[in-house]
């Protein structure tokens, strides 16, 4: 069975008068596994979709079954507790906390699902010796790379063992270097520890990181495909 | 939600980071709190003070003066003309059954003379009944008796100011000295009584039977008048009851009938002192009530920076809600914030209340009685609790509501 399936999704916003449908009719599933690159130009509609994907917004329409649960009418506090036990995500911004250390801010998800405390930090720094980061857990998030930080952002991702892992332009903020080390990141998490990992970007470059690549073009799904010419990282 | 003390922690590093701004939230807080803590502790001092004066006057007093009196049309003030003889004050003593004690007094200034010294003083003639009323004994000799009142004997009780003024280091029991150039015999001293809650010294006086004092000293104008009786009334209850058999006693005796006026007044020393500690602890409420209004200003002032502090930190919010922080986390992290910084507050303000309160006591406390009890801060320090809990709750309740795909956006 597909760990995402939605079905008939739209997306409208009242703007005005006129309604301004960001999601038309979107219907798709995606296995376990899976690393899937979603592409599309400003206002395709991708980043709305990982959103939906990502319980952080709600579609007006259609149906959403995430990981066998249909939590298409769950309500705010549900989704909440879904993103903290499900799924991790990493930002364009890495939008880490400032003036909190890399440990601490690994440390926080955990905080919000009730992992003991000793137990807490026992798994942000396994969560960030597996990002590369092992030496750096007490620094500050400005003491830090753009690389560095993203990482750290991705070892919050998976820290509570989250099956998938939600990356929206992880390597916007990054020079060439570092956005391979990061999209090596993501890909040895996807080969090794099996997550499931979707991944919105514009570039080609670094969709090609992925097995499997969506796009999309005013709301609506226009290619969805298996990536032929993906890059293996090493 | 998260465990509650890692949210503690999460709030104490917030507050923290903007320490300027906190101490500044806080101030109003602590300016309220210390404003309590010393209004109440004025308050308190007022009422022992009272209380105080109370008890060495006695207790269950009616003190009758005379009244105004009427002579061809024209009216003297009160006590212009005496009107109290000593027989009104024994018929009081006969008749009146709610009465256990009666005391008329005179009251004079003489010149007290021993041996080659001298010194002015007051001079107060009375009856046993007196010191049954005030308590009062003797640290040397004896007090005198009703026999010695009957006798108009010229006995004399001294006050310690006059003895150490008078006799220096010599034992004054036994020796004769001249009141106004009246050979009287010193019976006995009084026990020191210091000075009275109006700053007057109390051992400063010359005691003696209220007959000798008519009889012999000048200085009392009217001969067989008193210028006061003092009345003691077995219980409070007793008190209205006994003014009113004072009342038509008097009347009976000084032949007022009718819708004649008064020649006498009776007071209610007790009822007054009553009305005067009311009057008191209504006056620290109304204090205490104005210095918690600066606690409310001090509470909007942390809801405001809560508001400023929600809208800085709007992406910090979404990032929270994006990694599994739910509505309750949010809004409790806030709320912690609000009551660390209103509890922090509260305990400077309790410490600054506190050492004010010391500062008034050891430099203007004859002005100002003050007593620091516990009870003001107990209630400080939980209603300042209260004041950052109902303060904190809009702006918490605010960012909690905050969509957070909003709130990551937000730059």
């Amino acid at each position: 069975m597909a760990l995402i399936t939605v079905e008939n999704i739209y997306k409208v916003y009242n703007m005005g008068d006129m309604p301004l449908e960001v999601l038309k009719n979107v219907s798709l599933e995606i296995a376990s596994g899976e690393f899937v690159a979603i592409m599309g130009p400003s206002g395709s509609g991708k980043s709305t979709f990982m959103n939906i994907l990502g319980c952080l917004d709600k579609p007006t329409r259609g149906r959403y079954i995430l990981d066998g649960l249909d939590i298409t009418g769950s309500s705010l506090t549900e989704l909440a507790d879904i993103r903290s036990r499900k799924i991790g995500f990493v930002f364009q911004g890495f939008n880490l906390l400032s003036r909190t250390s890399a440990l601490e801010n690994v440390e926080l998800p955990m905080v919000y699902s009730h992992v003991p405390n000793n137990e807490r930090k026992q798994k942000a720094v396994k969560a960030l010796e597996a990002v590369g980061l092992g030496e750096r857990i007490d620094h500050m998030p400005n003491q830090l790379s753009g690389g560095q930080q993203q990482r750290v952002a991705i070892a919050r991702a998976i820290v509570n063992d989250a099956p998938i892992i939600f990356a929206d332009e992880p390597t916007g903020n990054l020079d060439t270097k570092t956005s391979i080390e990061v999209m090596t990141t993501f890909y040895k998490l996807n080969r090794d520890a099996g997550k499931t990992i979707i991944l919105v970007t514009h570039e080609q470059d670094i969709a090609n990181y992925a097995k499997r690549i969506i796009r999309f073009k005013d709301g609506e799904v226009v290619c969805d495909e298996i990536n032929n010419k993906r890059t293996e990282a090493e | 939600m998260g465990d509650i003390l890692t949210i503690f922690k999460i709030a104490i590093k917030a507050i923290w980071v903007n320490k300027m701004r906190s101490a500044l939230t806080s101030l109003g807080i602590i300016i309220g709190v210390a404003a309590v803590i010393v209004m109440l502790a004025v308050g308190e001092g007022t009422k022992k003070k009272i209380s105080d004066q109370m008890s060495s006057m006695g207790s269950n007093l009616l003190m009758i003066v005379s009244g105004s009196t009427t002579s061809g049309g024209a009216r003297a003030g009160f006590g212009a003309q005496p009107t109290l003889t000593l027989d009104d004050a024994y018929a009081i003593e006969r008749s009146a059954s709610h009465v256990s004690q009666v005391a008329p007094g005179v009251e004079t200034t003489g010149q007290v003379v021993y041996g080659n010294q001298n010194w002015s003083t007051r001079i107060t003639g009375t009856t046993p009944s007196l010191f049954a009323i005030r308590s009062w004994s003797v640290e040397e000799g004896a007090l005198f008796t009703d026999e010695e009142v009957r006798q108009s004997s010229a006995v004399a009780i001294l006050g310690r100011t006059v003895v150490d003024n008078l006799f220096g280091v010599l034992d004054p029991i036994g020796k004769t000295i001249r009141i106004n150039n009246v050979p009287f015999k010193v019976a006995g001293v009084l026990k020191s009584m210091g000075q009275s809650s109006m700053g007057q010294d109390q051992d400063d006086t010359v005691i003696v039977p209220v007959t000798t004092a008519l009889k012999r000293l000048s200085g009392s104008r009217f001969r067989g008048t008193v210028r006061n009786i003092m009345v003691q009334t077995y219980t409070t209850a007793d008190l209205p009851e006994a003014e009113e058999e004072i009342a038509v006693l008097l009347r009976q005796r000084h032949n007022i009938t009718g819708k004649k006026q008064d020649d006498f007044i009776i007071r209610n020393l007790t009822q007054m002192m009553e009305s005067a500690m009311e009057a008191s602890q209504t006056f620290s409420l109304l204090l205490a009530a104005i210095a918690s209004i600066s606690l409310l200003v001090g509470g909007i002032g942390i809801m405001n920076i809560m508001l400023v502090s929600v809208t800085e930190r709007t992406r910090e919010i979404g990032i929270r809600m994006a990694i599994g922080a739910k509505a309750w986390d949010i809004r409790l992290q806030f709320l912690v914030e609000a009551l660390a910084l209103s509890l922090a507050g509260g305990i400077l303000g309790i410490l600054t209340g506190v050492g004010a309160a010391l500062i008034i006591k050891t430099y203007i406390s004859g002005f100002l009685p003050i007593i620091i009890t516990l009870y003001p801060m107990v209630i400080a320090f939980v209603f300042s609790g209260l004041v950052g809990i109902f303060f904190g709750f809009y702006p918490a309740y605010k960012a909690s509501m905050l969509n957070p795909i909003d709130a990551l956006r937000f730059e």
